[in-house]
């Protein structure tokens, strides 16, 4: 079920996942530090949920704890997908 | 000597408006905010209070709280968070059923979609202490702070609870009161089925045609602070809660101790807390909620507490105007009290004009009555009773 998912359609179902959690679209990009954006745990479990029923990807605690930017988050989804 | 407990700053969101000011004003001028047979807080907008990330992770019971609490603090002159060392600030806010509305979305999307399906958010939203939780964490506040849960009392609970943890020592102020969104699917359909609301959606307590409570939303918050320390900071004080009073019928799940005995010794014990006699009293805030067991029950406990001088009271109650707030309803009525003898008025039971056999109290009916001063403060009690007999009765002075 994950085959051909496209860096930019990972990068705007995540976009599009943290301004429904309240982020401030300007603010978005690829260096974006999630600390800066206050995104929290909460937030990560829920954009997790949204990226497995889009992409069947499993994002677990483990896999995104060492994450900072936004753009790091895209790479891991996109890198699990492949 | 005891600590005294003063009201320095008030908050509501009702179906009346935004704010404590309409909730008084149109409830004295005999404005309805109940619609469709609900009340809802139609004007409240939580964007106006909050962030779009932080509406989302409060239901909407817990962003009335914020809502009312803002305003509490703002008049208390708190700009700039608590005025006191903040480990002895506390926050304890009541409600009936909590994230009611958040309960029944996630419930949906588990039998719809299954357990993935949940939200992170699900159970913070849901809890029933996520009024005092979210308040306190937007305040700064870092004393004694959790949720109070006895249905129709709890708002009153609240802020007897906030009382005595001031009184002890535990804290010098604590933000207290109730909020409520229950509005719901289910909560409208279970309270139907045990025929406890309104048919006919006329909220008209002690009114012979009385037929069920009108289910409303809301919250409302009191800053309350030990008379010292308010003093202390030059605060402006509003009122004084003077005592309050529990029991519990242990009588019945829903309906009241016909009797009223222990509702009575309610008001018997906040008039003893608040070394008070009956005709020191000045009017009589009633639970009041338009339910044909309630209103009788409610008058033959006035009766039995205050004896003579119940009659010669002014009796009314908030619900007229408001519907039935749940566990928000204690705080909210116990706002209106305080502002209600500031004004030197009695609000009016709206709706009220046939009289039953036995239900033979002053309910002020048509308008609002003046309230004579005397050169001294009025002094009211404000009552309480939730399902499973829970019954909490504040006594509140200014």
């Amino acid at each position: 079920m994950a085959t051909a998912v496209s860096a930019e359609q990972v990068e705007q179902t995540i976009y599009d996942s943290l301004v429904e959690f309240g982020t401030e679209r300007s603010l978005l990009g690829r260096e974006a530090t999630l600390e800066s954006l206050d995104i929290d745990s909460l937030d990560l479990v829920e954009l997790a949920q949204i990226v497995e029923e889009e992409f069947g990807v499993e994002l677990r605690g483990d896999d995104v704890k060492d994450v900072k930017t936004v753009g790091e988050v895209v790479d891991l989804v996109v890198a699990k997908a492949a | 000597m005891r600590r005294r407990v003063v009201v320095t700053g008030i908050g509501a969101v009702t179906p009346l408006g935004v704010g404590s000011e309409p909730l008084i004003s149109r409830w004295s001028d005999g404005r309805c905010g109940i619609e469709d047979g609900a009340g809802r807080c139609h004007e409240f907008d939580p964007l106006d209070f909050l962030s779009r990330k932080d509406a989302r992770r409060s239901d909407r019971f817990a962003q009335l709280a914020i809502a009312a609490a803002a305003e509490a603090v703002a008049q208390a002159g708190w700009d700039d968070g608590p005025p006191h060392d903040p480990h002895r600030v506390g926050c304890i806010v009541g409600t009936g059923i909590g994230g009611l509305g958040s309960l029944e979305q996630q419930q949906r999307n588990l039998i719809q979609d299954g357990v993935k399906a949940v939200s992170p958010l699900a159970v913070p939203l849901m809890m029933g202490n996520a009024g005092a939780a979210a308040v306190a964490m937007r305040q700064g506040l870092r004393g004694p702070t959790y949720g109070v849960v006895s249905a129709c009392a709890a708002g009153a609970h609240a802020i007897g609870d906030a009382v005595r943890t001031i009184r002890c020592g535990d804290a010098d102020a604590v933000l207290a009161g109730g909020a409520e969104a229950a509005i719901t699917g289910l909560a409208e359909a279970g309270f139907a089925a045990m025929g406890a609301t309104s048919p006919s959606g006329v909220c008209r307590p002690f009114d012979a045609r009385r037929d069920g409570f009108v289910i409303g939303e809301g919250a409302g918050v009191l800053v309350l602070e030990e008379e010292d320390a308010a003093r202390g900071r030059g605060a402006h004080v509003l009122g004084e809660v003077l005592g309050y009073g529990a029991t519990c019928d242990a009588f019945h799940l829903t309906a009241p101790q016909p009797s009223g005995e222990d509702a009575a010794r309610a008001i018997e014990l906040a008039l003893r807390d608040a070394r008070l006699r009956p005709d020191d009293l000045d009017y009589v805030n009633a639970h009041g909620t338009s339910t044909p067991l309630n209103d009788r029950s409610e008058t033959a406990a006035l009766k039995l507490a205050l004896g003579g001088t119940a009659k010669s009271l002014p009796v009314s109650s908030t619900k007229s105007a408001i519907g039935h707030l749940l566990g928000a309803a204690g705080a909210v009525e116990a706002v209106a009290t305080v502002e209600a003898l500031r004004r030197n008025l009695a609000p009016p039971t709206l709706g009220w004009e046939e009289r039953e056999e036995g239900l033979d109290l002053d309910y002020v009916p048509g308008a609002a009555r003046p309230l004579s001063r005397n050169g001294k403060r009025l002094v009211a009690i404000s009552n309480s009773f939730g399902f499973g007999g829970h019954n909490a009765v504040l006594c509140l002075a200014a």
